[in-house]
């Protein structure tokens, strides 16, 4: 079709304007902070940052710091690759945090052990035929919770048409009552064996197995499905994917439903990994979440971003808390310095929409 | 009713409480026929094409498309029975590229597995460049987002839907409204390519010269109702204006006036 790379009129075509992927100018990000943190530990500490400099792991990188790096983003990533897909679609979701407390206290009643070191287990929730079940049980349970919140949140927002930040915003509050009441405040521990694996497996692996696996899926999903496809033209122009055909309505149901069952497994591992569940389990992570993603690049707009990206933004976070321990600072100057990452993220984001729409 | 007609409607009303927005609409275009829909604003055009696109359901009153009688209850289902709507407020996805525009709610995939289809992209972008031919649209890169493109290009991606689908009609409201002077000639060309291969048109336009350059007839709205329905050859622009401003009413439609 060489006779069609030249326009009528005024319409020429560019080469140079070829669209450059967003994700590479984060990885470019995350690259920048790594190299700043390089040169504060060469300057204030005498040592490197992620390169293994006095021969500890017997490879060029700081091992540990990578898995810590990557460990401790991986349970909101989780939720994160949910948030993407709902701040894609043109909505928010504040709920999740909420979701994934109310999530662990409900599923972790199912998995508990019936005897602790030879004692009846001191936190039971349900009698003793509700003990040492199968794992599948309290992982069906977990998932739906999520797909109930998610569903409820969908319901409201699709066809009340009540904005999702109050709709989502009613769910995180709700959510938060349901994880108080559910045990009268009360921690619940003592999981099976086979429960704790869902955080502890693969040598404490499991979560950023499950995190980096979910993330490849649904950046495919994204990328190469109707799903995705529909997402993405409902956050972009919601009034043409309804004269498009789309459904809508029921899109948005689906879009909630997959965030709040993300939102479930993330309460899974977290109660897994941490062997208990509290009420208080979860709290902030929805802005976490959201700071991820809008890190990676997903404009609050509507209609772009990607699950790379995401992942790409809480690497970015991974790497700044890291960091922030790693020079000994204050864990005060981490949250301020997010915050201002995140505000920077948004203003990038406006400048680069701004530009692009003006060539 | 013969086979050459591809639209009439009979009597087409439509009432908003006690607004007569459209009263007793008896039209027909043929087959391969250009025909522009002219009137003041508020004189029913954008009514009557509400009506047969399904956007909106009439009061009273046959479509008949195709040799069938129809009832749209959408406007996904007039789109379906072949009618392609360039809506005036172009319903474009800014973030998608060119052939997810054109599919949009119609994706061709090579799985079904419900909304997780597997999108097939090179049969979409395929058929995409086929329409573009068709219709001699000149798009530089079918892979930019619609975001990065001209008013002119974006009407010009709006119009490639209809040859893409092989639609029996397609209708344009107001399609150069908001364009430059190079990307109007863009859009009166790709009519004309229309006009060469058969396909009806139905142009509703404010502009004279563009009318008398592009159509074979002039039909004239006033007050929701039809008060004219003349041939290019037989009228010029002051015949025009006379009816559209109420100085004269065809003798056929005497009584509606």
């Amino acid at each position: 079709m060489s006779e069609t790379t030249h326009g009528t009129g005024g319409l020429t075509f560019d080469a140079s304007r070829r669209v450059w992927p967003n994700e590479l100018n984060i990885f470019g990000a995350l690259v920048l902070i790594v190299l700043i943190f390089e040169v504060l530990g060469a300057l204030l500490m005498g040592q490197s940052f992620l390169f293994d400099t006095q021969g500890r792991f017997g490879s060029i990188f700081n091992e540990q710091r990578l898995y810590i790096i990557i460990l401790q983003v991986s349970i909101v990533g989780i939720i994160a690759i949910g948030v993407t897909q709902v701040i894609i679609s043109g909505g928010i979701d504040l709920s999740s945090g909420s979701v994934v407390g109310a999530t662990a206290m409900i599923a972790m009643s199912f998995a508990q052990v019936a005897e602790v070191n030879g004692h009846p287990n001191p936190k039971a929730v349900f009698g003793p035929a509700f003990m040492d079940l199968p794992v599948i049980v309290p992982v069906v349970v977990g998932l739906a919770c999520g797909l109930v919140a998610g569903l409820i949140n969908g319901l409201l927002i699709a066809y009340t048409r009540i904005p999702p930040f109050i709709a989502t915003l009613g769910m995180m509050v709700t959510a938060r009552g349901v994880a108080k009441w559910w045990s009268k405040g009360q921690p619940i521990s003592f999981p099976t064996d086979s429960y704790a694996m869902i955080g502890n497996g693969l040598g404490g692996w499991m979560p950023v197995f499950i995190f980096v696996g979910l993330a490849i899926l649904f950046q495919l999903i994204l990328k190469y499905t109707v799903y995705g496809k529909h997402t993405y033209a409902i956050g972009s122009n919601e009034d043409a994917a309804r004269m498009s055909g789309i459904k809508v309505a029921r899109h948005k149901v689906l879009v909630y439903v997959i965030a709040g069952m993300l939102a479930a497994l993330a309460a899974l591992v977290l109660s897994s990994k941490n062997l208990t569940a509290q009420a208080g389990m979860g709290v902030m992570y929805e802005l976490d979440a959201i700071a991820m993603a809008v890190i990676g690049g997903v404009s609050l707009s509507g209609g772009r971003g990607s699950v790379v990206g995401t992942v790409l933004g809480a690497l970015i976070f991974g790497v700044i808390i890291s960091g922030f321990t790693f020079l000994r600072l204050d864990a005060y100057y981490q949250e301020m310095v997010k915050g201002a990452i995140i505000v920077g993220a948004v203003v990038l984001d406006q400048y680069r929409q701004r530009f692009a729409s003006q060539r | 009713m013969s086979d050459d007609v591809i639209l009439e409607t009979r009597d087409l009303t439509k009432h908003y409480g006690g607004v007569h927005a459209l009263e007793g609409a008896n039209f027909i275009l043929r087959r391969g026929e250009h025909v522009a829909i002219m009137g003041d604003n508020g004189a029913g055009k954008s009514t009557f094409v509400r009506q047969i696109t399904g956007v909106e359901q009439p009061t009273r009153g046959q479509i008949i498309f195709d040799g069938i009688p129809r009832q749209f209850s959408g406007p996904i289902d007039a789109r379906e029975a072949g009618i392609e709507t360039v809506f005036q407020t172009l319903a474009l996805a800014d973030d998608l590229d060119v052939p997810d525009n054109l599919f949009l709610g119609r994706e061709k995939t090579l799985f079904n597995l419900g909304p997780f289809s597997i999108l097939d992209y090179r049969a979409m972008r395929e058929a995409t460049l086929r329409g573009l031919e068709r219709t001699a649209v000149k798009i530089p890169n079918i892979r930019n987002k619609i975001r990065n493109m001209s008013g002119g290009q974006r009407q010009c991606v709006a119009i490639a839907r209809t040859a893409t689908f092989h639609s029996k009609l397609t209708i344009m409201d107001e399609p150069t409204a908001a364009l430059g002077v190079q990307e109007t000639a863009q859009v009166e060309n790709i009519i004309r390519t229309l006009k060469e291969t058969g396909e009806p048109l139905i142009l509703i336009s404010h502009n004279m010269r563009q009318v008398f350059d592009l159509v074979d007839r002039i039909v004239v709205f006033r007050r929701g109702r039809i008060v004219a329905n003349l041939n290019k050859q037989e009228t010029d622009p002051q015949d025009v204006v006379a009816y559209i401003t109420g100085a004269k009413t065809g003798a056929e439609y005497q009584d509606a006036a």
